[in-house]
């Protein structure tokens, strides 16, 4: 039998016994819809994490100063005075791998605009430092090199400091500041990047040549940290390793000894979070596909039920030349329509169960166009799975006992 | 599948028979030392015992006899249903007994036409889709497919009938729609089981009349089985059954004609 008459026998098969079909394809509709709403929601939080993990800079290495051990009392990291601008210059020159390199240190202090004041934390950095963040300037651009190097009072706020020290939204391009005492010229603002993942406000700082901060407010010319940027995410085990085998040199530490410093490496940050991301969204579609299954058996039954029924009309065809082949064609293709038409009914259901729950929820879903396509092609694999044995009974039947069934 | 004039040759030639002239003269069923047993655990039913028939091409042959004297387990033989125990059978000088299932469906989809006792047709489906249910395995382009089935549904008269369901046709209708489906592939035999068991006398008379047609005009082999034996006086042979043996085989001297007897019934009773 040609496929065109096989799937019009099926669909008039199907329509015989509308509610029933409707109740079958039902255990198929909310499997597939389950399946791509669980899966939606997975890379939805999963693409959140990774925009996170983006917004703390791409291929980050953070190099902290070391804890410091006095007899048997240990002190915790940023303790130690040995991080120097000096270990910065040679990693960029030694580690052809680093990208990018930023020198960090830092302070308290109140922050006074003309009307305003604000106690925020000021940060000493360079301007790579917004580029290895990837951090997006509101208005104006960076402080410069030039800036760096002659310990300019030139300053970039973050949104919060921003809001509290320029509360009626003027532009604070080319004002003064001025912290401790000291003014600053104010040469661009960063966008809002929210709270961070431990719920601390990552706005609230202020960001000046690290070298005005070392010579004018707090005397010190050691760093608290060195934030790098290796030249792809593969790369950054590998410029770990060489920042560790550096500084060891640098620093005089001989093997055994403890290290007076820590590298972060945050792609190993990334990858972790990715990896439980995923985990997620593999556990809520193996819930989801619970539910598939459950539908696929549904498909089974009522294919067993009806063969049985059927079995004069089988009779009847074989009688008339129908093969083996025919017969169990036959019936795999009516599980396969009553599966796809579940299928695709079901991919509806699941869309608007997407958008549901991220217009109620507010939660980030992601439905992608892979899991449609993988959602549609699983339930018509279900239906040629489940419909394979009723198929295969229909097929086996003897026509002379089909023909005499009543 | 397709049976060459030059594997008819082959075939007719063994088993010491005189080897057949291409054609025409080959037996269109041909038994021989015919066993058939049924094994049903406990018990084994020797349904048919050694038997030896031959129906030459274009024979109207009315097989007679009382129940489990072997009629069914004959007719499901000859109708590829089934295969002997023993013994050869040849259709069309084919040795049936050596083909597989989908070589006996094809057999059964092209040589052979079914009509049963109880109609057999598909509820929910019209007469014109049903009599092309065969065309559908034999792989029929659509067009084909439906001109073919058309010309069948005039063959038997039903030609305005097409879109009608089997529940909206009388006995005799239906009977007729399954005659149309059995002519479909164009089969050399027509096999009938009881086809007028459920049908009125003179609706009887009508189905034999097509019968009788069908074999005069177009040649086409009969075998019919029957328990009536004014149903079994329209064939030109009757074969009776016993024990699973042939226990009579006798050409009927003058078959009853049935578009005479047909005009001395009263029209009443006629559902058409």
């Amino acid at each position: 039998m040609d496929i065109v008459s096989i799937v019009r026998v099926a669909l008039r098969a199907l329509t015989r016994n509308k509610l029933r079909s409707i109740l079958t394809m039902l255990g198929i509709i909310i499997g597939v819809g389950a399946v791509i709403a669980m899966v939606g929601v997975g890379q939805g939080a999963s693409e959140q994490m990774q925009a996170r993990i983006a917004q703390m800079g791409s291929n980050l290495l953070i190099v902290q100063s070391g804890s410091h051990q006095a007899g048997v009392v240990r002190i915790g990291f940023g303790a130690t005075k040995t991080l120097v601008p000096g270990d910065e210059q040679a990693m960029l020159q030694e580690i052809p791998l680093i990208k990018e390199a930023a020198a960090g240190t830092s302070t308290h202090q109140q922050v006074i605009s003309d009307n305003n004041n604000w106690g925020t934390s000021i940060q000493g950095t360079e301007p790579s430092y917004f580029d290895i963040r990837a951090w997006e300037f509101d208005l104006g651009t960076s402080f410069t090199e030039q800036d760096v190097a002659e310990a300019n009072n030139v300053a970039v706020l973050g949104a919060t400091p921003l809001l509290n020290l320029f509360p009626d939204g003027s532009s604070p391009i080319g004002k003064t500041i001025r912290i401790k005492n000291l003014p600053f010229t104010v040469v661009g603002t960063l966008q809002p990047k929210g709270q961070s993942g431990g719920g601390q406000d990552q706005d609230d700082d202020v960001y000046i040549p690290y070298t005005t901060l070392q010579k004018k407010l707090s005397g010190q010319n050691w760093l608290s940290n060195i934030s790098v940027s290796a030249a792809t995410k593969e790369t950054t085990d590998t410029v770990s390793q060489q920042i560790v085998n550096l500084l060891h040199t640098r620093h005089r530490i001989r093997a055994g000894q403890h290290d007076d410093f820590d590298v972060r490496n945050l792609a190993d940050v990334a990858d972790v979070a990715n990896a439980a991301s995923n985990i997620m969204t593999i556990l809520l579609a193996s819930i989801a596909s619970v539910s598939l299954l459950v539908g696929g058996i549904g498909i089974m039954n009522i294919m067993l039920v009806s063969v049985t029924e059927r079995t004069r009309e089988i009779g009847i065809r074989m009688a008339v030349g129908a093969t083996e082949a025919d017969v169990q064609k036959q019936f795999i293709i009516e599980a396969l329509v009553l599966a796809s038409l579940g299928g695709l009914v079901g991919i509806v259901f699941g869309l608007i169960t997407s958008w549901l729950i991220s217009a109620i929820a507010q939660w980030p879903v992601d439905v992608s166009i892979l899991s449609i396509i993988v959602a549609a092609l699983f339930s018509a694999g279900i239906g040629i799975f489940f419909g394979y044995y009723p198929a295969q009974k229909a097929a086996r039947l003897d026509p002379i006992e089909a023909l005499r069934f009543e | 599948m397709s049976i060459s004039t030059e594997q008819l040759d082959v075939t007719a030639g063994r088993n010491g028979q005189p080897a057949a002239s291409p054609g025409k003269d080959v037996p269109v069923i041909y038994f021989e030392g015919v066993h058939k047993i049924y094994d049903l655990g406990e018990i084994q039913v020797h349904a048919l015992r050694g038997l030896d028939v031959t129906i030459q091409r274009g024979e109207f042959v009315a097989i007679m006899g009382a129940s489990g004297g072997g009629k069914s387990t004959f007719m499901n033989l000859v109708g590829g249903l089934d295969r002997p125990t023993r013994g050869l059978y040849k259709l069309d000088g084919v040795d049936v007994s050596k083909l597989d299932k989908t070589e006996m469906a094809h057999i059964r989809n092209r040589k052979l036409g079914f009509v049963f006792q109880g109609f057999n047709l598909l509820s929910r489906t019209t007469a014109l889709e049903n009599v092309e249910l065969p065309a559908l395995y034999a792989r029929l382009p659509p067009a084909e497919r439906i001109e073919r089935a058309r010309e069948a549904l005039r063959i038997v008269g039903l030609a305005e009938r097409e879109h009608h369901y089997p529940s909206q046709l009388s006995g005799g209708q239906q009977q007729r729609v399954a005659i149309a489906r059995a002519l479909m592939n164009r089969p050399s035999i027509l096999l009938a089981d009881e086809p007028t068991g459920n049908l009125d006398s003179r609706t009887s008379v009508e189905i034999m009349g097509i019968f009788q047609r069908l074999n005069r005009e177009r040649g086409i082999t009969l075998v019919l089985v029957t328990h009536e034996p004014d149903i079994a006086e329209y064939a030109q042979r009757i074969i009776t059954f016993r024990d699973g043996k042939i226990r009579r085989d006798e050409k009927v001297a003058h078959p009853q004609n049935a578009e005479e007897v047909l005009k001395s019934m009263p029209v009443v009773g006629s559902d058409d």
